[in-house]
Formats: structure tokens, C-alpha cells, sequence
């Protein structure tokens, strides 16, 4: 029979990399000093876990790698060795290997081999496994098949039965082994009592069996492997040479040799080779599930989708209702058409709740990665950080959660390395010297936010705007205010940081952060106090498959805002715009000076000499600062399914999707960061020579 | 028809057993761990139990060594999946009342003739 075990490698990997994901939470967490049973057997556990699979799966280097892994696991567990925080260390540099093994199988590549090899040596040193195996290669020669045969006498012990162990099976197999011919059995009935007193569950017949072979005895033994401790085995060689052996003579010490070294059986070592061999043969072509598999399936909770099968069965209630209504329809059904028509309206959306929720998973998932990288950094650093995660239930979409991973790391590097101060200057400052980083996810409205929180120095003001002045990105003679020198951190090309570090100066800025969470729909700002520390909130949309959407008319077009960007709507007069430079109009709002945009003119839908003097303009914001949109009407709110402009035409500046509106046209999403990118620089001279002056 | 109950935490090792079982015509129960695989051996008598050792809430020794306890599974064979270095473990196992073992890594073939084995 020939099973294609390729069909079991993307379960095999994605439980590989969960397990490696609690070894590492349980590391963490783990106190070396006082280590308790538990986490070390869910440590093992995991790791005992992957080195099967690997094995059986075929992916010998990493089974191999965890073996010793486990080995020290083994002696950790079993109390001969305490945990001590370098082997703390090393099983977090195992994790990370073998989750890049993995990975590196998982796309149809070889594993990486250096890395594995330096760490198996640490563990091989630790272990002194070095001299362990030279021995076992010393005693692996033993017997050999040069007799002519065995006289074997199996006197089992009476529970021999109740182990499930049938003794015919094994003179079965045995007779299979040598031969019918060669074998022959003598049944020893002398202890059978008479019927009356016979007790069926116990075994009290012993057995002569004579073998003529040249069959290996390691291969005959491996027959009675099982039943080693249920039954005195004797086997005594045909030749009639003196040598005499019984598995019930072995000392307990060699006893427990054998139990410990990996001796195969004859048996199990002939096989092995092919085995791995036909394995390996078939992880090979098994290249197919490439790391976008890794991100396409969810594991969802039975409840969620029981939920969804309950909507469906309504939503077929109502259908079939409404389809028995529209079979014989007539005016006088109007209010059961409506009151159908209105359940299915209910059933919808409840449905749609229950779809959003499948992808829904709790933001743990994203920060579950911290403790390792606040502990890693605060190692290199010479830092002492506390990680504190509040929230860690809220949900949000997955694909939002994958996206906002590199944004995330890149905040807690960057308040690790410029916020948090050294533990001397911690002193010095009268706090205690741990500092902490707080990560807290909560919903608000429509949206889930996540807070990165240093207690560290805050946002050092005077630095932010001295650097800004160089740089051209401010006047000199400015008046901005606290909130808005903090916000000059989001500007391209801006960094504080005296030195460039390994820690968080790689090249991206916070104005890479802040696009990345804009892309999303979603929106970043900083709070900060000087000596108590920096909070950077940031706004995401729950999903990204739907939006709740302003809709607005201008001409006969239909376009759809952001809900979430919107910040007023006002009625205005053609006269209020001011021109400023090439086609570029200002208005002046309240006390300050915003720029204008018309779709019209974008989207090229009416001449000039048609512009009304009536207009409405929706001011929304993007990166921070306020545009206005010219309008023609305000049409109504309405949640609306994205689709991809990019997936279904290409990607067109200004617009950042589509969506099928009720009377089934398509309305254009626009993208208000990118609809107003032309403008931005018109908008800050203007409102600074003007603050200016 | 032959039924075999397997027990085993990690899905990717049950499926693979339990695949290759079904195919060759065995009627194949899974459990999770040994609370679970005990909870449907209660209702349920099998020919042939299949277990990990290493697993959450009851582990494989554990699961043996209950279902020697109750009447239907005293002479039922029990065999653990074990890794090679785990020789206490096989110790273990076989004073909780296991039949034998089948050693981590395996391959179909060698499941199934060892599971044919001991059924005959």
C-alpha cells in the first residue's frame, strides 16, 4: 500500500510551527530558578512532537536537530540536570532555527545546515554526547548469525495475557522468520491445572522451540521484544557450544544500556534506510504549499461556524418565504412583502456579522512575538524592560493583523531603543530601573486600537524641532504647538537619533510606519510627556473588507469616502476659494487655511465654464492634514464590500477601490492619502508664511 | 470489520495513521488524548488501541493503564507510538499494561504490518 504522505506536510508544518510557538511563550515566561514540572513537559512535549512528525514526514534535519534538543529536554525533565538560563538561551536560539528549517521546507528548500550544526555542538557539550556515541558504536556489535540454530524456552509469566500479548502471534512470526520446516514447538502442559481450578486469564503453558537457521538472534529476540519482562526467554545454541544466553541474566544495568542507546533490531534497522530514503523521496515534489499557504488558512472555532450554518438556515427560511410571495403576488401582500423583505435585511447583515467573524482572530496572535523581542533587545541594549500586554482578546481581521506586525515591531524597537532611558539615567531620574512597554489593543466604535506605551524620556521637543529646522522641514520662526512638533517624528526623511543603531535605525522611518497603517485605512498619532513617556495610538478599521463609506455625488458619478476620514461637511460659496498657484485653490476655514480638491476637474467630469457657485465641500483628513473636497451632493452612509480596482483593472492613483452599489453601478473608493499627496506641499508653505507672518 | 482506536495530539501524525488504516480496510475511531480516548472506549470496545505517549491532559501510559481497568479492554492489544530514545518510556508502558510499541519515525508499511501483526 503506498500513501502519499506529502498530503499530511502543511497540517505537519502549521502544528510544528504552534508547538514552537508555546516552547518559546513557555521559555519566556519561564523562571530558570524555579521551573515547575508542567512547563517543561509542554516544552518537551512540543519539541517530541515536531521530531516525530519530522521523522515520519520525511524531514530528517529537523528531527534530527530537535533530538538533541529533546535529549536535554529529556534530562531536564527527568530532574537529572536543572534548567539554567543558558539553556534558556539556547532553546530560544533552537526555536528560531528550526522555525527557519521549517520555513525553508515548508518552500520547497533545503534547510539551512550551518546554523544547526553550531547550535547542535552547544548541545552536544552540554550533553557530552560526543564520547556517548563513540560508545554506542562500540557496542553495537553482538551477536552474530553463525550458529545453526537456537533451542528457545519461553516460560511466560501468568499475567503475559493480560498485556495483550498473544503468544501463538509470536511463534507465528517466528516460524514465518525461519521457516515452516525449520521450526518446531513443544508445549510444557505440566502446570495445567484441572478444569475446575483453571483461571482462562492467566498463562501457565511454557513452550520448547527449536529453530534451525543462521537467521541472526538479534533478529529471533526482536520476535519477543515486547514480551521481554512477561516471560523468562533461554536461548541456547544448536551447535552446542558453550555459550548460553538469557535475556533474563542481563544485568539491570545492561539492561538499561540497551534501553537507552537507539540499538535498533536488525529488523527495525534494515528498514530504516529505505524508509527515510522513500521519505525524503516524497517531501521533495511535495513543494507545492509555498509560504502563502502559511497565511491562507485560519482555524476557525466550531461555534463560529455552527453561527454561520444557523444564518444560512434563515436566510433559506426567508428566501423560500419570499419565493412562495412572489409566485401569486398581488397588492394586498404588500406589508408581508415588506415585513419579508425586511427579515432578509436582518438575516444579511446577521450573516455578513457571522462571515467577518471567521476571520476575526484575538490580537494575542500578533502579540505573542513581543516577550522574545523586548527580551532579546533588552539584552542588547543593557536595557531591563518589562512587557505588559493588555487586551490581548480584541479581535480584528486577520489579513489587518498581518499587515500591522512589521508597524508594530517597528514601534516597540524604536520606544525600546530612543524611549526607554538607560537604567543609570533611570536612576538619575528617580524612576525605578525597569522600564516598561505596554502594548494594549481595544475596540472603539468601528475600529480597534493599539497603543504602544513607553515609560521612557518622551518626546524631546526641542531636539525634534532643532532637527526639523535642519532640515528643512519647518521655518525657523514657527509657532507650532507641542502636539504638532511631536507629530514632525511622521515627516519623511525624519530621525532624531544621534547615532544610527542597529536597533531601529534600518532605514525606516516613522513616516514608513505611518504610511503602512494609512494603507490599511488606518491612522497613527504620538502623545507624549516629557520625563513620563510616549504613547503612539493607532486607529485600524476591524476589517478591510468593508468600509463604512460617505456616499457623494458630483456630476453623474457616484464616489464613495472613507466614513472614518470625513471631518465636516459644509455648504460654501465658489467665491471662498482662493487661487493660489497653477490650478491649486485654498480656502480659509475657521483659522486655517486648507487646500482644495475637486473631483470634477480631477476625474475630468465638466467643463469650467459649467462650475456652479454653490458647492459642498467635505473636509477630511489624510496624513494629518485637512483637505477639502468639492462635492456636488451628499448622497447617503452606507457600509460597502471593497473590491480590488488593482486585482480586477490595475491601480489608479487616488482611488483605492471599488464597490457595487444597490442599483448594481460601481462607485469608485477614494483614497483620500494619495488623493491629496499633489497638494500637501501648496498646503504647509501656505499655512506657515502665513503663521509666519 | 476491524476497529482500532487512534489516539494522537498532533493532527498531521493522526491523519497520517488514520489514512493508512482506512485504506486498508480498518474502521479507524481518533481521539485527541487519553481523557478523550478514554471517554469513547467507554461506550465503545475496539480490537486494537493505537496511542501516542507524549500528550496533553492524559498521556499514553496513563490511557493504558485505565483501560486495563475496565472489562472489555483486559486483553485488548495496546500499542504506544514512541520515539527510540524513549526507552523508559517503552519500560513504563509495558508496566501499565501496553502490548508493544511501534517506534517514531514510521512509515505506512511498517504500521500496518506491525498493527497485522498483531491482529493476525
Amino acid at each position: 500500500m503506498s500513501v502519499d504522505l506529502s498530503q499530511f506536510h502543511q497540517v505537519f508544518f502549521e502544528e510544528s510551527f504552534e508547538g514552537l510557538d508555546v516552547m518559546e511563550s513557555e521559555l519566556l515566561d519561564m523562571d530558570p530558578a524555579d521551573v515547575d514540572d508542567e512547563t517543561v513537559n509542554n516544552i518537551f512535549r512540543a519539541a517530541h512532537s515536531i521530531k516525530g512528525g519530522a521523522g515520519t514526514f520525511g524531514f530528517m534535519p529537523v528531527s534530527e536537530f530537535t533530538h538533541v534538543l529533546e535529549t536535554l529536554l529529556d534530562e531536564i525533565r527527568s530532574g537529572k540536570r536543572s534548567m539554567e538560563p543558558r539553556y534558556v538561551d539556547l532553546f530560544l536560539q533552537s526555536v528560531d532555527c528550526l522555525r527557519g528549517m521549517l520555513s525553508d521546507m515548508q518552500d520547497g528548500n533545503d534547510p539551512e545546515t550551518e546554523r544547526p550544526a553550531e547550535l547542535r555542538k552547544e548541545f552536544e557539550k552540554i550533553l557530552g554526547m560526543e564520547q556517548e556515541s563513540a560508545a554506542a558504536e562500540e557496542t553495537s556489535a553482538d551477536s552474530d548469525g553463525k550458529d545453526s540454530g537456537w533451542l528457545i524456552d519461553v516460560h511466560p509469566h501468568t499475567d503475559l495475557l493480560m498485556t495483550g500479548n498473544e503468544p501463538f502471534r509470536m511463534f507465528r512470526e517466528l516460524r514465518e522468520l525461519v521457516g515452516e520446516d525449520n521450526f518446531d514447538v513443544t508445549a510444557d502442559i505440566d502446570n495445567v491445572p484441572e478444569l475446575s481450578s483453571l483461571t482462562p486469564e492467566e498463562c501457565i503453558i511454557n513452550w520448547q522451540i527449536k529453530v534451525t537457521t543462521s537467521v541472526p538472534l538479534d533478529e529471533i529476540k526482536a520476535i519477543f521484544e515486547w514480551v521481554e519482562d512477561e516471560c523468562d526467554l533461554t536461548y541456547l545454541p544448536l551447535t552446542g557450544d558453550a555459550e548460553t544466553t538469557s535475556d533474563n541474566n542481563v544485568t539491570p544495568d545492561k539492561n538499561a544500556a540497551e534501553e537507552q542507546q537507539p540499538q535498533e533490531t536488525p529488523e527495525v534497522a534494515t528498514e530504516k534506510a529505505p524508509v527515510i530514503a522513500e521519505a525524503q523521496k516524497s517531501a521533495k515534489p511535495a513543494k507545492a504549499p509555498k509560504k502563502a499557504a502559511e497565511s491562507s488558512s485560519i482555524r476557525v472555532s466550531i461555534d463560529k461556524v455552527d453561527s454561520l450554518i444557523n444564518m444560512v438556515g434563515e436566510l433559506v427560511i426567508t428566501q423560500s418565504m419570499l419565493g412562495q410571495l412572489g409566485q401569486d403576488f398581488d397588492l394586498s401582500r404588500l406589508a408581508k412583502l415588506q415585513e419579508g423583505l425586511s427579515q432578509l435585511e436582518q438575516n444579511t447583515r446577521e450573516l455578513q456579522e457571522s462571515v467577518m467573524k471567521i476571520r476575526m482572530m484575538p490580537i494575542s496572535f500578533a502579540f505573542s512575538r513581543f516577550p522574545r523581542l523586548v527580551r532579546d533587545l533588552g539584552g542588547q541594549l543593557g536595557k531591563k524592560v518589562v512587557l505588559e500586554t493588555i487586551g490581548e482578546q480584541t479581535e480584528l481581521d486577520k489579513t489587518v493583523m498581518e499587515k500591522i506586525n512589521d508597524p508594530l515591531v517597528h514601534l516597540v524597537r524604536n520606544s525600546m531603543d530612543h524611549g526607554l532611558e538607560t537604567t543609570e539615567q533611570r536612576i538619575a531620574a528617580g524612576k525605578c530601573e525597569e522600564g516598561t512597554i505596554t502594548l494594549n489593543a481595544y475596540h472603539q466604535g468601528g475600529n480597534i486600537v493599539i497603543e504602544v506605551a513607553d515609560d521612557g524620556a518622551g518626546l524631546n521637543e526641542d531636539r525634534i524641532l532643532k532637527k526639523a529646522i535642519e532640515k528643512g522641514l519647518v521655518p525657523e520662526n514657527n509657532s507650532l504647538t507641542p502636539e504638532e512638533i511631536h507629530n514632525l517624528i511622521f515627516l519623511p526623511g525624519f530621525s532624531t537619533a544621534e547615532a544610527v543603531s542597529d536597533i531601529s535605525g534600518r532605514g525606516v522611518g516613522m513616516d514608513v510606519v505611518r504610511r503602512n497603517i494609512q494603507a490599511l485605512n488606518g491612522s497613527i498619532e504620538v502623545k507624549s510627556q516629557r520625563n513620563v513617556g510616549s504613547t503612539f495610538i493607532i486607529r485600524l478599521p476591524l476589517t478591510l473588507a468593508i468600509l463604512d463609506g460617505q456616499l457623494v455625488k458630483v456630476c453623474e458619478e457616484t464616489y464613495i469616502f472613507p466614513l472614518v476620514s470625513i471631518v465636516e461637511s459644509i455648504q460654501i460659496h465658489r467665491s471662498s476659494l482662493n487661487h493660489v498657484t497653477g490650478s491649486q485653490y485654498v480656502m480659509q476655514l475657521r483659522d486655517e487655511y486648507i487646500p482644495i480638491v475637486r473631483l470634477d476637474k480631477i476625474f475630468g467630469l465638466r467643463d469650467e465654464k459649467d462650475v456652479v457657485d454653490e458647492m459642498m465641500l467635505v473636509v477630511v483628513e489624510g496624513d494629518n492634514e485637512k483637505i477639502g473636497i468639492v462635492v456636488d451632493d451628499l448622497l447617503g452612509q452606507q457600509q460597502v464590500v471593497i473590491k480590488s480596482l488593482e486585482q480586477n483593472y490595475q491601480k489608479v492613483s487616488g482611488i483605492s477601490g471599488a464597490t457595487i452599489l444597490g442599483d448594481g453601478t460601481v462607485a469608485l473608493i477614494i483614497d483620500i492619502s494619495s488623493i491629496g499627496k499633489n497638494i500637501v506641499p501648496v498646503k504647509r508653505n501656505q499655512n506657515r508664511s502665513e503663521r509666519a507672518a | 470489520m476491524t476497529s482500532i482506536l487512534a489516539v494522537d495530539d498532533s493532527a498531521s501524525m493522526r491523519q497520517m495513521v488514520s489514512f493508512t488504516l482506512k485504506g486498508a480496510g480498518f474502521d479507524v475511531r481518533e481521539a485527541t488524548d487519553g481523557v478523550e480516548a478514554l471517554e469513547i472506549a467507554k461506550t465503545e470496545s475496539f480490537d486494537l488501541v493505537l496511542t501516542d505517549v507524549n500528550m496533553p491532559n492524559m498521556n499514553g501510559i496513563e490511557l493504558v493503564k485505565n483501560l486495563r481497568q475496565l472489562d472489555n479492554y483486559k486483553f485488548t492489544p495496546m500499542l504506544m507510538l514512541t520515539t527510540e530514545s524513549a526507552g523508559d518510556m517503552k519500560m513504563q508502558g509495558k508496566q501499565a499494561g501496553a502490548t508493544g510499541w511501534i517506534v517514531k519515525p514510521f512509515n505506512p508499511d511498517q504500521l500496518l504490518s506491525t498493527i497485522k501483526r498483531v491482529l493476525g
